[in-house]
């Protein structure tokens, strides 16, 4: 228990660096570009027609303590970390004057549940084909299924997500292309609503799914097709173990533990795709928010999203870690 | 070199897939200074017009011939993946080797670091990139951040390569006959490394390809350099799916995927090639 203590920490030391790395690169993207962000904002507004000299000057004061314009660097820089971590970034421009952290708080919901569900999805049904293939290596299904798995695994998120919105949204227009539900249902725990977000996640699941399935697919086929050539699978089959019951037992468990590690390693990429997948779905999440507030030149929100994505990314992968040793029992040990 | 490639050709038929598919993008690319338009010029040809033998892909609601401008999109894509590929390539080599050779306290901090950069999400930081720098993003600069962003992944690989040719009697040998680390590094391990840098350079253009396009549709890059992105994020911006106009986006969108599928391709097969064990397999069987 006391060796599991020590490694827990160790992750968390790492979740720290994460995100003081992740930070500090906002702070040196932020504060080193060419431009005036404080003048360049206010010269936005008021060209956008916001008028009003009482919020033109309240937002020029949020906007210079935000960036933390003004002083040296490192007296900026940690001042930047004040606001950082009581998680306030002023009130959003392109909503004013809502605060940025209560729209963070409305979209989060959207994305993580978007996310966990397309990974747990994408990653059991990828090891659980993989390690099918693996094992049954002359099965033509199966060959037939790596193929087509594999064949979506290189395009990018955005390009399939593009393609799913041209089949459904212009051909064949069976499924809502756009939205988180329909907007004339009352938000609500009934059977309507519940339903009606289904059919909106449908398209955005799918996108994240297919590009994600090839990855853990070929992982496991690897995988899979190292272990079935060690001894004690060839000692099982031959003490007449039901197959049924080596694959998943023997064969499948033993090979999960590095998958683990390859789904912490790739959960950053995941968040990525499911941001531009919400994007093309217009799903209410973050990565909608994200990429609106760039177009409404809303730096609070922009730079909110991007500092919730990096610590809520790292703290997933976090998680995993600590976790880890349910799969690994090795690793108690060590 | 040749008989491998023949070989390749003859018992990989990913491979061979793959180099068809590359063979008929690079060409396309390579059309690109042929064309009879400059790519930045607008309304040199009739908007709108449908594929005809006189513009194979249509014309676009620009007035630009969709042929002609796919081959510069395509050319100024690839040149992007391969300048992110190039320079990324550098800094995990560094990374990896030397992570690797030196170990001890040198490797765990380098592992801190690069286990930070394959966990951080990038794109958002790539969005918050491009909102402060507004007019100032160009091609090389977003190359540049995008290769500074994207080596982490491959540094792991290339250290953990460079942790068991480290315990192999030649490095011992050479550390006794006196040559230095960075010696020893180049000339003895980096023949041994230069394989799987191959290989994931292939994929690094494919990631870099793939961040590229999805920030040019949104238009997060200067849009107005012909990628395959930004024909992408006109096609939207002149609403061409609810026009009709189906030739700008659809002939893009199919180029860009031959090119990710070829990538992929050439990548696996490079892969199963360094693997003996894999190599072996497949000759042995013929094809299967």
């Amino acid at each position: 228990m006391r060796s599991y203590g020590i490694y827990v920490l160790t992750r968390f030391a790492q979740f720290l660096l994460v995100v003081f790395i992740g930070i500090s690169l906002t702070f040196f993207i932020t504060h080193l570009s060419p431009i005036d962000p404080v003048e360049q904002m206010i010269a936005g507004m008021t060209a956008m027609g916001q008028s009003d000299p009482e919020a033109v000057a309240l937002m020029r004061t949020a906007l210079q303590e935000l960036y933390g314009t003004g002083g040296p660097l490192m007296e900026q820089y940690f001042a930047y970390w004040g606001r950082i971590l009581s998680a306030d970034f002023g009130p959003s421009l392109s909503s004013f004057p809502t605060p940025v952290s209560t729209l963070i708080s409305r979209a989060l919901p959207w994305t993580v549940g978007l996310l966990f569900t397309c990974t747990v999805i994408s990653w059991v049904l990828g090891n659980l084909l993989g390690g099918l293939a693996g094992y049954f290596r002359e099965s033509r299904m199966l060959k037939l299924a790596g193929v087509i798995v594999m064949g979506f695994h290189p395009v990018p998120y955005y390009i399939i997500a593009f393609v799913l919105l041209i089949i459904f949204g212009l051909m064949w227009p069976v499924l809502p292309t756009s939205g988180g539900a329909a907007a004339n249902l009352p938000r609500g725990w009934n059977a309507e609503y519940v339903l009606s977000v289904l059919r909106h996640s449908i398209l955005p699941a799918v996108s994240i799914v297919l590009v994600g399935l090839g990855g853990w697919f070929m992982g496991m086929r690897a995988l899979v097709s190292n272990v079935v050539t060690e001894d004690y699978v060839t000692y099982a089959e031959l003490g007449g173990v039901r197959r049924s019951r080596i694959l998943p037992f023997y064969v499948i468990r033993n090979a999960l533990v590095p998958q683990v590690t390859g789904l912490a390693m790739s959960l950053g990429a995941i968040f990525n795709g499911a941001i531009i997948v919400e994007f093309v779905f217009g799903y209410p999440g973050l990565g909608r928010l994200l990429i609106s507030a760039v177009y409404a030149g809303d730096y609070g929100l922009v730079l909110g999203v991007t500092t919730i994505s990096i610590v809520a990314v790292s703290a997933a992968v976090f998680l995993i870690d600590i976790l880890y040793p349910v799969f690994d029992p090795r690793v108690k040990l060590a | 070199m040749l008989k491998i490639l023949r070989d390749l050709f003859r018992y990989n038929l990913e491979f061979a897939i793959g180099a068809v598919l590359m063979a008929v993008i690079l060409g396309m690319a390579a059309l690109s200074a042929f064309s009879p338009y400059p790519p930045a010029n607008i309304y040199v040809v009739a908007p709108d017009v449908p594929p005809s033998w006189a513009h194979p892909f249509g014309t676009n609601s620009r007035g630009q011939d969709v042929f002609w401008q796919l081959t510069f999109a395509m050319r100024n894509t690839l040149l992007f993946g391969f300048a992110v590929a190039l320079l990324s390539r550098l800094l995990s080599l560094l990374v990896g080797l030397v992570a690797g050779y030196q170990g001890g306290l040198t490797d765990r901090v380098l592992m801190s670091i690069n286990d930070t950069f394959i966990v951080i999400p990038l794109f958002p930081l790539l969005v918050l990139f491009y909102f402060v720098m507004r007019d100032y993003m160009n091609w090389a600069l977003l190359a540049l951040v995008i290769a500074c962003l994207g080596w982490a992944y491959d540094a792991r690989l290339i250290r953990s390569i460079m942790m068991s040719l480290k315990t192999r009697d030649f490095t011992k040998t050479s550390v006794f006959s006196g040559m230095k680390m960075h010696e020893i590094v180049v000339r003895e391990h980096l023949p041994y490394v230069m394989p799987i840098v191959f290989s994931t350079t292939l994929n690094n253009i494919n990631w870099s390809i793939g961040l590229e396009v999805t920030l040019s549709v949104l238009g997060f890059t200067d849009i107005n350099k012909p990628t395959v992105g930004t024909m992408i994020f006109w096609a939207n911006q002149h609403s061409a799916m609810v026009a009709g106009v189906w030739w700008w986006f659809v002939f893009p969108t199919a180029f860009i995927t031959l090119t990710f599928i070829a990538l992929f391709l050439l990548a696996v097969s490079m892969n199963e090639y360094i693997d003996p064990r894999s190599r072996l397999a497949r000759m042995g069987t013929g094809g299967g």
